[in-house]
């Protein structure tokens, strides 16, 4: 494996006493496409958003390109998170900027991009995301499949390694999780590196490289597609996937 | 004796009204300034400015603003520094329209969803651009009714500094009345003129409402 470009160890978080990550190791090559799978309350989210540092953790190291994460250094967050991109369930698009502006904001602000270069930038990862002509509406008045490309769009204009989806389909109705999916599906085949938590097991088993299936706060199995699904060797690993078929 | 007309009467209460005006502008915009300021730290989520600042709230929102008029007049001359009923008055209404707008205004920052923050956040935007770009845009159009709607009742406030020798509004009605004794005509005179400033007010916050919605 090349230099990981994620790197956890040992991470431990808690909520009060309630300890939700219980000892994570994890190493992420560049380019490598990772799906997060388990019940709820198994901590995959916490894991996730523990990466650029939305969840504090108290024990443990991570690394993203080989910048650490320091809590308390406003300087060392702000660099940790222009190399890490984060996509929600529930899209959060600023609802007072157009589509547009949505994209170019943070590339004004954070890179201080001018604003004719991050416009024509938007513009690029606008028609990237198949939303070319959306370029001046206002995020209500598009669908939630539409809404939440926008924000892969609003994260790629950072230019991250490294893109984190926190269940970014949950949110959608049926028929608009797939234009969603063959956006990320697209960028993984572009060599993206992909963290994803997910429920949508054929679309793991399809586009990830590598499975993770956590259980009460540590990663309980590991491994290929289609040996995690194929043949799971735990029985918790078993039971979840065949609760998935009832 | 002289005889006062009912236009000496009123055309003197207007030119009193001023500094009805003058010192409501100084308490809007010194609180409004001061409000936003006691936000921002509480925002920082340090424990210890988010206690002191409840408390600063408590405190003006627990007290008749009246009491802090006295205290503000009589209390600064305590430590050997000359006052005037102007300083004392300013400064007075402004810490008292502080800490009204900074609960106001705390709490329409705080309907904004969280997802919010976290989206600007994870865009590594700093604290002040989160606040500045994303937060306070959308906070400003749920808090300008009742932001509005609150100035009425800072104009309203400005009547007590009459009582620390203020010459405003109510203090010129005071002495109209002592000199042309009229009471009924006077008052009702300076109600009408607290009711001119005020409605348009009011009306506007109002309009405003129905927008938002």
């Amino acid at each position: 494996m090349n230099k990981p470009i994620v790197e956890i160890t040992a991470l431990r978080k808690s909520f009060g006493t309630n300890e939700v990550l219980k000892g994570i190791d994890l190493k992420v090559a560049p380019g490598e496409v990772i799906a997060i799978i388990g019940k709820s309350g198994s901590g995959k989210s916490t894991l996730l958003r523990c990466i650029n540092g939305l969840e504090q953790f108290q024990e443990g190291a991570l690394t993203v390109d080989g910048k650490p994460l320091i809590h308390e250094s406003a300087m060392a967050m702000r660099e940790l998170r222009q190399r890490v991109g984060m996509i929600f369930q529930g899209f959060n698009l600023f609802p007072h900027l157009s589509v547009g502006r949505n994209v170019m904001l943070a590339p004004t602000l954070v890179k201080k991009k001018d604003v004719v270069d991050a416009g024509e930038q938007a513009r690029k990862l606008l028609l990237r995301v198949g939303l070319a002509e959306k370029f001046d509406a206002m995020p209500d008045q598009l669908s939630g499949g539409q809404q939440q490309r926008v924000a892969i769009a609003r994260a790629l204009a950072m230019e991250p390694a490294v893109l984190l989806c926190d269940e970014i389909t949950s949110a959608l109705d049926p028929e608009l999780v797939g234009e969603v999916l063959r956006v990320v599906e697209s960028l993984a085949e572009e060599g993206m590196t992909l963290l994803m938590v997910t429920h949508e097991m054929s679309f793991a088993r399809k586009v990830s490289d590598r499975v993770i299936f956590m259980h009460q706060g540590r990663v309980h199995e590991m491994g290929p597609p289609a040996e995690v699904f194929g043949n799971p060797q735990t029985p918790e690993l078993k039971q979840f996937l065949s609760s998935l078929n009832d | 004796m002289v005889e006062f007309s009912v236009w000496d009467i009123f055309r003197n209460l207007l030119l009193a009204a001023r500094w009805t005006v003058v010192l409501s502008l100084i308490a809007f915009i010194g609180g409004g300034l001061v409000g936003m300021g006691l936000l921002v730290l509480r925002l920082k989520k340090w424990r210890w400015a988010d206690r002191a600042v409840g408390g600063y709230v408590q405190l003006f929102q627990g007290t008749p603003l009246l009491m802090q008029l006295f205290l503000a007049y009589f209390g600064i001359a305590l430590f050997g520094i000359k006052t005037s009923a102007w300083v004392a008055a300013s400064v007075a209404l402004t810490l008292y329209t502080s800490a009204f707008l900074t609960e106001i205004w705390r709490g329409c920052v705080a309907s904004i969803p969280r997802g919010q923050w976290e989206a600007a956040q994870s865009l590594a935007m700093s604290f002040g651009e989160q606040l500045r770009h994303v937060v306070l845009p959308q906070a400003v159009k749920i808090a300008l009714p009742p932001t509005v709607g609150f100035l009425v009742q800072v104009i309203k406030g400005t009547a007590l500094a009459s009582v620390i020798g203020f010459i405003e509004l109510t203090k010129a009605g005071t002495m109209i009345t002592n000199a042309t004794f009229k009471p009924f005509v006077v008052y009702s005179c300076v109600a009408l003129l607290y009711f001119a400033l005020c409605y348009p007010i009011s009306l506007y916050a109002k309009i405003l409402e129905r927008k938002i919605r």
